[in-house]
């Protein structure tokens, strides 16, 4: 257990008011763009920050009432046995739509009203945004139009439908793989001809300031409940705190509240796919794993680290989990790892799904493929491990069970459920 | 131009001269600037289609190095993108294309800011704007536009163009007012990109009142104004310029032909043909649309 020397909940996390963390950050974005993301600061700064007109009292009556906040700590009973220490889950599968996405959808969708705006508009990856963008502008009454890659949309149809029936626009995006870095340069593209009305819901802490600080300040209330309930059920803070990373906004959220308290490990888990090995050639990254192996470069706005060729073309990246299939990072992340602060570990698809499957037969909660990959580093690094050590459950499965069957019948998983009923029919 | 009085002191705050190809593009009548992505299909296509275009009259030819993820482009110039980097483009071969292809007009390199801060020349393990200008100027290129770079985060940038004497191509958008155009038309030099719409590249077949509003706002400053989004016919050019533009840059119109090349595989001669026969199309209208001869720069 360390000590509890350092700042309190209350605090807020909010730094790099100038949007730069390090060389990280930035605003690069086409000058019709700019306007509004100045407006947006302007914004960010006033109701977020500085809470006028009470929005983020509105905010948080909000995540509340619709989202069902707190979500709950929890001790894993049989992982702690496991492992021979303290793991406790940051349930955030059970916030509303299944995933910590809500946080920052609600908060940007309330913003956008604040603002004036009346229209919305969001790229997805494994459509756990746009549904959570989907919910949150149906509940405010906003039009929303929702980007996302072909190929993700075969990935996720049940998160199309949700999306749908809650009255959404679903736009096809065909450029490229058809994957969230595709949905996101298209989005970008509806917000260059719509900006005076529309505003853009980005996904994660990615993009140009003040999105990512903006982002993290919305799902910071993640780490400002775990470190409450930590200290409630251990009597202090823990020792690590895990969370997977895709663009990086259920692990900053995480981390937020413990970044000052040297003495918490901050451990981002990032998809290792298939190999960290890079096809140069075929301008393939057969992972997704920017923090562990990617270069300083400029993309979708801001200046972090990416999976690129040496010439700075952006490469085509993989994961078994659509939500971490990004070839890009948050530049906050890619700065605190630099500074040694953040700790980044890759894990493969396998040991992902193996995670998943482990969570659901020895807890009971059947993990979204994107959060698996944090259970897979218990596993693989659990001689690491000591003390308390939080996981933040980003989201649960059930938008992945399709996959989960596909991929698990085509490898070999030591501790999947016999499959032959789903392979042979019965 | 009007007033050319104060051009010199607008341009540059630190008093380097601009690149004085670019300005001369400008002094004889309306500038037809038009775009093509170099390597699209192939490095050589390319080269032969250029080559056409300014024999159908262009005064300043704007080459796109084609980068992955084009956030400023509509479906048409990213589609040129995406056949330019399957046939295999790269920074160092656009390079070699602009020392290698034959025109007389000045070249200015559109791309976006990754590639220029992940150069490095062949040989070296320096990377970035100082690298990418060095060689860019060794190639021949007089000027750059990098849309995702605004003025903000430009300052790298602009200090390797000074040293290496290019001009650096400010976009100003519809949206762009008050002292933010202000700051940006202190930086600019060569000419300004005015948008001629919100939104991404691509043909249009009416011209926009936003054009007229840009034109208006930037009527006091004397750097030249080239107007581009959507311009795809000789009408457009001629009504645009008569509302006030020194120029028109054409992009996707042309990329069009290209496109219509390749789906419909035409020989190289025979697209390069419409290439210069659009050229001449936009160029003329360019030139109607200038009703009095332009007074010269004494
Ligand atoms: C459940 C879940 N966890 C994690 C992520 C990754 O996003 P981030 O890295 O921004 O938290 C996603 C993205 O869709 C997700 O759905």
């Amino acid at each position: 257990m360390s000590t509890d020397h350092a700042t309190d909940a209350e605090d807020s996390p909010t730094k790099a008011a100038d949007g730069k963390f390090g060389d990280y950050g930035g605003q690069y974005v086409p000058e019709a763009l700019m306007p509004a993301i100045q407006e947006l600061t302007d914004a960010y700064e006033r109701y977020v920050v500085n809470n006028e007109d009470g929005f983020m009292d509105e905010f948080r009556q909000r995540l509340a009432d619709f989202g069902g906040r707190p979500t709950p700590l929890q001790r894993a009973d049989r992982l702690s046995e496991r492992y021979d220490c303290d793991v406790y889950l940051k349930r955030e599968d059970l916030l509303h739509g299944g995933a910590h996405k809500l946080n920052n959808a609600l908060g940007q969708v309330l913003l956008a009203k604040y603002m004036g705006k009346d229209r919305i508009i969001a790229e997805t990856g494994a459509g756990q945004h746009g549904t959570a963008t989907a919910m949150a502008a149906a509940h405010l009454d906003m039009p929303c139009t929702i980007y996302m890659g072909e190929r993700d949309i075969n990935r996720q149809r049940p998160n199309v439908f949700r999306m749908k029936l809650n009255g959404s626009d679903v736009k096809p995006v065909t450029a490229g793989r058809g994957t969230l870095k595709e949905a996101i340069s298209e989005t970008m593209r509806d917000w260059a001809a719509s900006v005076e009305t529309t505003h853009y819901v980005i996904g994660s802490i990615v993009g140009p300031h003040p999105f990512p600080v903006m982002v993290r300040d919305f799902h910071a209330v993640i780490s400002e409940e775990m470190r409450t309930q930590v200290r409630e059920q251990t009597g202090g803070l823990p020792d690590s705190v895990v969370a997977c990373a895709g663009g990086g906004s259920n692990t900053m959220g995480a981390f937020a509240h413990f970044v000052d308290d040297e003495d918490v490990n901050l451990v981002a888990v990032e998809a290792g796919g298939s190999s960290l090995a890079v096809d140069e050639e075929k301008g393939v990254a057969p992972n997704s794993a920017s923090l562990s192996t990617g270069d300083e470069g400029v993309l979708h706005g801001a200046r972090t680290k990416l999976l690129q060729d040496s010439f700075g073309q952006i490469m085509e990246s993989h994961s078994i989990s659509s939500g971490l299939d990004y070839a890009g990072v948050g530049p906050e992340l890619a700065h605190l790892v630099d500074e040694d602060r953040v700790t980044p570990v890759a894990i493969d698809d396998d040991a992902a799904l193996e995670g998943f499957h482990r969570l659901s037969n020895t807890e009971g909660i059947i993990p979204a493929l994107e959060t698996a990959h944090a259970f897979g580093y218990l596993e693989e690094h659990a001689e690491e491990l000591s003390g308390t050590v939080v996981v933040n459950v980003s989201g649960r499965g059930d938008k992945d069970l399709q996959a989960a069957i596909e991929e698990t019948e085509a490898r070999d998983i030591p501790n999947a459920p016999d499959m032959s009923m789903f392979s042979e029919g019965i | 131009m009007a007033d050319s009085g104060q051009a010199a002191e607008t341009r540059r705050s630190d008093g380097a001269a601009a690149n004085s190809e670019i300005a001369a593009a400008f002094d004889d009548g309306p500038a037809f600037i038009p775009y093509l992505a170099v390597g699209d299909p192939s490095y050589e296509a390319s080269k032969a289609y250029v080559e056409a275009l300014a024999r159908g009259g262009a005064d300043v030819i704007e080459l796109g190095l084609p980068f992955s993820e084009p956030i400023a482009e509509g479906p048409t110039i990213q589609g040129a993108i995406v056949r330019a980097l399957e046939g295999g483009m790269t920074p160092e071969l656009f390079f070699e294309f602009v020392e290698d292809v034959d025109v007389d007009v000045p070249l200015v390199c559109m791309t976006y800011y990754n590639l220029i801060y992940q150069y490095s020349p062949p040989g070296s393990d320096e990377r970035g704007p100082e690298q990418f200008v060095a060689r860019a100027a060794e190639a021949g290129i007089s000027g750059l536009v990098v849309p995702d770079l605004p003025a903000e985060e430009a300052d790298p940038l602009r200090a390797a163009c000074d040293e290496h004497g290019l001009d650096l191509v400010f976009i100003v958008a519809p949206t762009t007012e008050g002292e933010r155009l202000q700051s940006m038309m202190e930086r600019v030099s060569g000419y300004v990109y005015v948008q001629a719409r919100l939104g991404t590249t691509g043909a249009k077949s009416d011209v926009s009142d936003q054009t007229d509003r840009s034109l208006q706002r930037l009527s006091e400053w004397n750097v030249p104004k080239a107007v581009g989004f959507g311009i795809s016919s000789g009408e457009q050019a001629e009504r645009i310029v008569a509302s006030g533009a020194d120029g028109i840059i054409v992009g996707s119109a042309l990329v069009d032909i290209v496109a219509d090349g390749v789906d419909s595989e035409w020989s190289t001669a025979e697209t390069a043909d419409k290439l210069e026969a659009k050229a001449r199309e936009l160029a003329e209208g360019a030139t109607r649309g200038q009703t009095e001869p332009a007074p010269s720069d004494e």
